[in-house]
């Protein structure tokens, strides 16, 4: 009676033990907060692309879309830690402090949060895209096809990120036309069809023959397609919705990123670091050229690119003169992470005031 | 800057552009308020006629079923909105706001496989008179069918408010019902009509944004033009003319800042986004002052229920 005991509760814990090293080494479970629907076609979008190369790596994935970033936040990721997840995902700024709260909570949970720069304890991580180097190809691009040297420029919110992006456009179609202006239409939305319609036509009445956007909809490139000029797509590759004005798209590509770190996981390798790709690292994708750009800028474009990816050349390498003629950056000097993340000054050749 | 005619005629036109699904929702709203039922669904209705609008359009690719599709899902969502408020006798606030919150997810649900795919081009008409007239070409000429039948719409409305038997007969439900129902009108005939037309309108709005004005599908794209059309009902003291000259200004608000900003000049975007609701407010102390104009232009019995012993 009692061997037969011991022998069956010897067994269950060797079977409990080879569930649990299972468990272990191959059912990693990610998670991935969204602070937007997965049907924005711009920022989540091209999260949940990312999520889904993960699930094609033979990883489980689960998504929470459309989280606030408030207490709400806490307690999903309290909830998602909870439930046997082995990595959060949060892909918004501001999720920074609910992701170090609960953190803490959970040592044994990674986190990797998006954009943010905090990392309290040692499971937490931080990863941003370097976009301002899209916006550098972009900014040429511009600079070398506009006619009437007038720019114009949807922007979202007044933060470093969107004002980076700005001058990184504003210096690279500089050093290619002296001449341009470039009219900044802030929106205060990162997605509302309608609205962005109508900053893209106020520009274009204006004489804006080229339209740059900080916004995720489709709706600007469209409009650029009716008024017969030209545009950008934003986060993902916009060519089907406006085939004669999309130029060509910077692509948010969050995939090889999102798979390297659960794998780390899996194996035991991940470590605490905050990442900052750009076009070198693949996080940041330039789509095909259209045939209307001509040889000469099209050359242009991919010597920068080249240049870019192999760290020859810096978005923001001096001088620079922000908009009242002080010196930002010296010359032969370039930008600094520190400065690029705090950058919340236009640079000269941006019309207008940073509003409050 | 020179300031040439064209260029104003291409600012008014772009604002009579961003009008049109304001007056759409709200003359459908008002005929709802005038028959005594308030509904709070329109932001909700406007979202369910985009995306079947869209979807209808992708899929079978005929522009007219998906119109009057669109209209079509307006008329069966507001349904179980008149069917709960006049049959079951539910409360008219909350009924409506729920109306907008199931309006908001089941779009996002449907819309799920049509994000992504660009819409098709609507036809314009009166297209090649585009340069003919300078400042009113752009304003009269080069736009899709909805545009013109929307600017035709209040007129229409108030013709029919003020001049047609049935106008009058809305208008007797909307403020004494129980004396309407003891001439012999159905009430909840009346009432449940007024709602599903209402609710038609509101399905066009919404087709118009997501395959005339930004032809695309994106979740919770009416953005709160739902609410800034029932402001602009209470703004009007639900007339129906008042309601396109409030539409031009508040679908203006958004494209003149624009343009201001594109010029240098700063106005706080929070005050603008504000100033719908800060105008309906104000137009609404302004009329309260005077209790008789109250009584002549306000439905008596909107948002109350009425049932009959029987």
């Amino acid at each position: 009676m009692h061997k037969l005991f011991i022998r069956s509760f010897v067994s269950s814990l060797v079977f409990l033990f080879t569930l649990t090293v299972a468990a272990v080494a191959k059912d990693v479970k990610a998670a991935f907060v969204y602070i937007g629907p997965t049907g924005d076609h711009g920022w989540t979008y091209q999260h949940d692309v990312g999520r889904k190369a993960v699930e094609a790596a033979g990883f489980k994935t689960t998504y929470v879309e459309g989280v606030p970033e408030s207490a709400d936040a806490e307690r999903v990721l309290r909830q998602l830690a909870n439930s046997g997840h082995d990595v959060i995902f949060t892909t918004s700024f501001g999720y920074m402090n609910p992701t170090n709260k609960v953190a803490k909570e959970f040592p044994n949970v990674k986190f990797e949060h998006a954009t943010g720069y905090k990392r309290e304890h040692p499971n937490v991580a931080t990863y941003a895209a370097r976009f301002y180097e899209g916006r550098a190809i972009l900014g040429t691009i511009a600079g070398s096809m506009t006619k009437s040297n007038v720019i114009g420029y949807v922007a979202s919110f007044p933060i470093p990120e969107v004002i980076r992006g700005i001058n990184s456009f504003t210096l690279a179609a500089q050093k290619v036309n002296p001449n341009i202006k470039t009219k900044i239409v802030w929106a205060f939305t990162w997605y509302d069809p309608g609205k962005e319609a109508e900053a893209a036509k106020a520009l274009i009445d204006q004489g804006a023959d080229i339209i740059a956007q900080h916004t995720d909809s489709t709706a600007i490139v469209q409009i650029a397609e009716k008024a017969g000029v030209y545009a950008f797509g934003q986060a993902s590759d916009m060519d089907k919705f406006a085939p004669k004005a999309v130029l060509t798209s910077v692509e948010n590509n969050w995939g090889p990123y999102y798979v390297e770190r659960v794998k780390a996981v899996a194996n035991g390798t991940w470590n605490q670091k905050d990442t900052w790709h750009g076009i070198g690292d693949g996080m940041v994708v330039i789509s095909d050229l259209d045939p209307s750009i001509p040889s000469n800028v099209r050359s242009k474009v991919k010597k920068l690119q080249a240049d870019l990816a192999s760290g020859k050349v810096h978005a923001f390498t001096g001088p620079i003169y922000d908009q009242k003629g002080n010196l930002m950056v010296a010359e032969g000097k370039t930008a600094d992470d520190g400065m690029l993340a705090g950058m919340m000054t236009y640079v000269k050749g941006v019309e207008g005031d940073i509003p409050k | 800057m020179i300031i040439d005619v064209n260029f104003v005629g291409l600012i008014i036109a772009s604002i009579m552009a961003s009008a049109v699904p304001l007056i759409l929702a709200s003359c459908g709203e008002l005929i709802t308020e005038r028959s005594g039922v308030l509904n709070l669904g329109v932001e909700g209705m406007m979202i369910i006629g985009a995306i079947s609008g869209f979807a209808l359009m992708t899929v079978t690719g005929s522009l007219i079923i998906a119109v009057f599709g669109a209209m079509l899902a307006g008329v069966l969502i507001s349904t179980i909105f008149a069917f709960l408020t006049q049959t079951l006798i539910t409360n008219h606030v909350a009924t409506g706001l729920a109306l907008t919150i199931f309006g908001i997810g089941i779009s996002a649900m449907i819309g799920k496989n049509f994000v992504g795919i660009p819409g098709k081009e609507f036809p314009v008409i009166f297209e090649s008179l585009k340069d003919t007239i300078p400042l009113l070409s752009p304003i009269l000429f080069g736009h899709s069918i909805v545009f013109y039948f929307a600017f035709a719409l209040p007129f229409i409305t108030s013709y029919f408010l003020k001049k047609t038997k049935i106008g009058l007969i809305v208008r007797a439900v909307g403020d004494s019902p129980e004396a309407a129902s003891n001439q012999g009108i159905n009430v909840k005939l009346v009432r449940y009509s007024c709602i599903l037309y209402g609710g038609a309108m509101c399905g066009l709005a919404g087709a118009y944004l997501s395959m005339i004005y930004t032809p695309q599908w994106i979740e919770n794209m009416t953005g709160g033009r739902g609410w800034i059309a029932l402001a602009l009902v209470v703004f009007s003291t639900w007339n129906p003319i008042k309601i396109l000259i409030g539409a031009m200004i508040f679908g203006g608000l958004t494209i003149i800042q624009f343009h201001m900003q594109a010029i240098g000049v700063r106005i706080p975007v929070q005050f603008l986004t504000a100033l719908p609701y800060i105008v309906t407010i104000i137009v609404l102390v302004v009329i309260s002052r005077d209790s008789r104009k109250i009584r002549l232009s306000t439905p008596s019995s909107l948002g109350k229920s009425f049932y009959k012993d029987n």
